[in-house]
């Protein structure tokens, strides 16, 4: 897997860099939304980094599952890079999303069903992190088990904040946009996910040279 | 499947056997749900009356709150002299032992909720009875999401440092879906205009819930426990 890594990540990392260089220009070029104005370009952005989120969220469950039952260290890594990305790309949501709602709803803030999940998913993350940093030996395998119970969660969470309180648009929205929203959106989409596996990649290199490091501390004390 | 539900049957035995010499996690749990209770009421009062709709929240923060402390100290007497290694050394199924530790667990919250809810009705005016059944039901089936969950991530926990805090930590967010499930369920009985199709479907969602949880919970066991 490492030398494929070391190769993809040049690779993605170029193509992110590619997408976002070339968004900006396609976001000012698409028209105004009639009742938003300006602020609504925020979405092209929003949108994209939860996204990015639900499938670092993705990458961690699974990962976490062939870690807690296969044993593959790789698997291992993959999740502590996916949990660290996701946690990024949720601030990222959790940043643009209050100044578009102080601008859409007039305030900041609204105990809404999608931000009540966006806030929860974001703990959960920080929480998995928390006892990796914190747990001391063996909590590795821990954090496997809580990465497959965040995983599991994402449906309850939806349903249950959904059936509590919506004020937010919904995803719906998203397939029935208009083409001239729907390019610059889809464009800064790729770039996201582009950039979002990018990360992994980077994240997941580090990991293996700290593996690698310790390998050799381990060889020399045995001299 | 009956050598499952002796070993099960073994372990709670123990714990019960365990908690009738000292009492200690029942009178502990029961006093703390009870401050808790007290505590909310110098936040939600006002002008000698309870904030509307206060009622439901109250009883299930006091029933987290209190599970949360009597499923760390479940596993912290279980980390004396190495008896939950004792344990798992044993020839007994795994996920048999954490159904053992979930049921115990399960039979403590219930003496607790049982004081908390009449507790919530009496000094909260809240007509908590008016649907004992479907309150029942969105009790025990919260009470097993909650434990469930908690169960496995407090065994884990146990051979980590900064667990105390560690618990609440990964729990919370984790089961916040059951928090939510059934504060609204419990507020929609105990509305004046009570809306049963709501309870019906809260009830439904938590049994969802609980049959993914805790499948994923007895799935897990094994490996997460073993070193």
């Amino acid at each position: 897997m490492t030398p494929m890594n070391r190769r993809l990540f040049p690779v993605l990392a170029g193509l992110s860099l590619f997408f976002f260089v070339t968004a900006p220009v396609i976001i000012i070029r698409a028209p105004y939304e009639s009742t938003m104005g300006l602020v609504q370009k925020i979405f092209y952005f929003h949108f994209p980094a939860w996204m990015a989120m639900f499938l670092a969220i993705f990458v961690l469950g699974i990962a976490s599952g062939l870690y807690l039952f296969r044993r593959k260290p790789a698997a291992d890594r993959l999740a502590v890079a996916a949990a660290e990305t996701a946690v990024i790309f949720g601030l990222m949501g959790l940043i643009t999303g209050p100044l578009w709602g102080i601008k859409a709803w007039g305030v900041w803030w609204q105990w809404d069903a999608r931000l009540t999940m966006a806030v929860i998913l974001e703990l959960i993350l920080i929480a998995y992190l928390l006892l990796r940093q914190y747990g001391g030996a063996g909590s590795d395998r821990l954090a496997a088990g809580i990465g497959i119970f965040a995983m599991a969660n994402v449906p309850f969470l939806y349903v249950s904040t959904e059936i509590w309180r919506t004020v937010h648009p919904r995803t719906s929205v998203v397939p029935t946009l208009p083409v001239d929203f729907g390019i610059p959106l889809w464009w800064s989409f790729a770039g996201f996910i582009v950039l979002c596996m990018a990360l992994l990649a980077a994240r997941v290199r580090l990991e293996e040279q700290r593996a690698a490091l310790d390998r050799l501390y381990l060889a020399v004390e045995e001299d | 499947m009956n050598e499952f539900l002796r070993v099960a049957w073994l372990v709670v035995r123990k714990d019960l056997r365990v908690e009738s010499r000292s009492r200690e996690l029942l009178f502990t749990t029961v006093f703390f749900a009870i401050s808790c209770v007290l505590v909310f009421s110098f936040g939600f009062v006002r002008g000698g009356r309870a904030v509307e709709g206060a009622a439901a929240g109250i009883l299930w923060i006091a029933v987290a709150f209190s599970g949360t402390l009597a499923l760390g100290r479940a596993f912290e007497r279980e980390r004396h002299h190495d008896a939950l290694r004792g344990l798992l050394l044993a020839p007994a199924a795994r996920p048999a032992i954490y159904v053992g530790k979930l049921a115990g667990l399960l039979l403590l919250l219930a003496v607790v909720e049982a004081i908390v809810a009449v507790m919530v009705a009496f000094l909260f005016q809240a007509p908590l009875f008016r649907f004992p059944v479907r309150l029942f039901a969105l009790l025990a089936l919260g009470t097993i999401g909650f434990a469930s969950v908690g169960t496995l991530f407090s065994a884990m926990l146990v051979r980590t440092r900064s667990r105390a805090v560690l618990l609440p930590v990964l729990l919370y967010p984790i089961t916040i879906p059951v928090l939510i499930m059934g504060v609204s369920g419990t507020a929609v009985l105990i509305a004046p205009e009570p809306d049963l199709a709501m309870a019906r479907l809260w009830i439904g969602l938590l049994f969802f819930f609980d049959a993914v949880f805790l499948t994923l919970a007895l799935w897990t066991f094994e490996p997460v426990m073993t070193e």
